[in-house]
């Protein structure tokens, strides 16, 4: 494979990756934790109480 | 003891980016003025356009926005990990580093030292002290990544982390170069030919697509969100903006080098990846803006979000804009006329200037254990100000830089020019003396910002106290 050639499977690689990115981002299942996580900055006390709640969580 | 948040840095930044606004923004005005009367260089070789101009353009860029995102960047990481940030010996570091090499740009640049690179004119052993202090900024935002205490990693971290490895990347590749010597300032770009126009037009149109685009948009998903006190609009299209912005904007950079040697091919690609660019940059000006959706009467009332909300909108026109003048036959009419100059500014006053001065009202006053500038009304006269400033600014050089293309092309029927060089600059005079009116009135208004801020951070129950960081429930 010369050059060039890495260069396109590179190219189409990257774009296969972006339009994955594209169907994850919209996939319905991630909606409920987008919509969480757009709060981050707001409810700062909020968040730090959920995080430890995870965290024991995955302990258990 | 409770842990608390590194503000003292972040002071330090902002406070330093107003001065380094007042200093930049004066310098274009005295270019300004000596492009409408030319004996304002007093014949005196440190005045001089030539050598002026990269002050101005590296003091704005580079001293007041970097200033900006560094104290807007340590502020977001920190606040969005429940973090204190990390190795705060190197975050000092990286200030005090950083205010070196402004001081070194503005006594190199007028004494003729200069690459004559634009945007890394800034000579070899500057270049050396950039990439240090870069290497510890890295290290303390990732650190403070890393070391955070919220799973989630929020969006604005992700521009900033794309802001701080492409600008590390765009500026070791761009400045290669061999020293003449080791005792001397001058250099050789590692680059020959149209292959160094190429490295430099990728480095200069990245510059402008991480340094003073998704930096300055990591701003936005903060500080729209918390000065509207709503979440951003669609956390989802801010994902695919972010990923969108790293996939295509390190293409566009052969726009700025239309019917040169370049070789066709790469011109018509960077051209139709610059109208692909379209698409990103105003998803996320959407997200921008409809974050105030359901209560835009706040706009009324707030002039930090009118700020924000402008900013955001010549975002918008400017990356509309820019599209278009990346089209080659629109771009054979603008090109090295002032119609340029005046999209510049429409990203540099409208966007970028315009973001950076609503989120510093935001933020100073919370780094000094208060809830608000000392005069809101004082902000809401700088937001007019600002905006008639920049309105002049942008639709004079519109203006100017139509006619200036369109006098240099037209040729009579026996296939002459119809207009000799000189024709044209003095078309333009008019011009330049209402551009410089639109810049000293958006400089003015940033004298009102640093008095604003000399009061807040002077008042008597002001205190440079760091914020706690939220405690875990138990």
């Amino acid at each position: 494979m010369d050059s060039t050639e890495f260069h396109i499977y590179w190219t189409l690689a990257l774009f296969i990756l972006f339009i994955a990115i594209v169907i994850w981002a919209w996939s319905s299942k991630r909606k409920a934790e987008f919509d969480e996580l757009a709060h981050l900055p707001l409810d700062e006390d909020k968040f730090v109480a959920e995080t430890k709640k995870s965290e024991g969580e995955n302990n258990a | 003891m409770q842990e608390t948040y590194n503000y003292k840095v972040v002071r330090q930044f902002s406070i330093m980016t107003v001065v380094w606004g007042i200093v930049g923004m004066l310098v274009g005005v005295i270019i300004a003025a000596q492009l409408a009367w030319p004996a304002l260089n007093f014949d005196l070789p440190w005045l001089t356009f030539s050598r002026l101009r990269p002050l101005h353009t590296n003091a704005v860029v580079f001293a007041f926005g970097g200033s900006a995102l560094f104290a807007t960047s340590y502020y977001i990481v920190q606040r969005t990990c429940h973090a204190r940030l990390f190795a705060p010996a190197l975050a000092a570091f990286t200030f005090w580093g950083w205010q070196l090499v402004i001081v070194l740009a503005a006594v190199t640049l007028p004494l003729g030292f200069s690459t004559a690179k634009e945007y890394a004119e800034l000579e070899w052993p500057i270049d050396l002290l950039i990439t240090v202090v870069w290497v510890a900024y890295a290290i303390v935002f990732f650190g403070t990544i890393v070391k955070r205490k919220v799973k989630h990693i929020y969006v604005a971290n992700w521009f900033l982390g794309a802001f701080i490895l492409t600008v590390a990347v765009l500026h070791l590749g761009n400045s290669a170069a061999l020293p003449v010597s080791l005792m001397g300032m001058k250099s050789y770009s590692a680059y020959a030919g149209v292959q160094d126009a190429m490295v430099q037009w990728w480095y200069g149109h990245n510059a402008v697509g991480f340094f003073l685009t998704a930096g300055f948009l990591g701003m936005m998903y903060y500080f729209m969100p918390k000065a509207a006190n709503r979440p951003v609009y669609s956390y989802r299209l801010s994902v695919v903006h972010f990923w969108a912005i790293a996939f295509t904007y390190i293409w566009a950079g052969p726009h700025h080098l239309h019917y040169t040697a370049l070789p066709d091919w790469t011109q018509s690609l960077g051209m139709i990846m610059s109208l692909i660019l379209l698409a990103p940059s105003w998803g996320g000006m959407i997200n921008g803006i409809m974050t105030l959706s359901g209560a835009w009467e706040k706009l009324r009332t707030d002039p930090i979000l009118k700020f924000l909300v402008v900013a955001i909108s010549f975002y918008g026109m400017s990356t509309f804009e820019g599209p278009m003048m990346s089209i080659k036959t629109v771009n054979a009419l603008s090109h090295y006329t002032d119609w340029t100059i005046g999209h510049v500014h429409s990203g540099a006053l409208g966007w970028v200037a315009m973001i950076s001065i609503g989120s510093m009202y935001f933020m100073i006053p919370r780094l000094f254990g208060k809830t608000q500038m000392y005069s809101p009304r004082l902000i809401e006269l700088h937001f007019w100000i600002s905006t008639l400033g920049v309105v002049l600014y942008i639709a004079a050089m519109w203006i100017s830089g139509v006619m200036q293309g369109l006098m240099w092309r037209a040729t009579n029927t026996d296939g002459t020019l119809t207009y000799s060089f000189i024709e044209t600059v003095t078309a333009m005079h008019p011009f330049y003396v209402t551009r410089t009116v639109g810049g000293l009135v958006f400089l003015s208004g940033m004298f009102l910002m640093a008095y604003n801020v000399w009061k807040t951070v002077t008042a008597d129950d002001a205190k440079a106290i760091d914020a706690i960081i939220p405690e875990p429930a138990h």
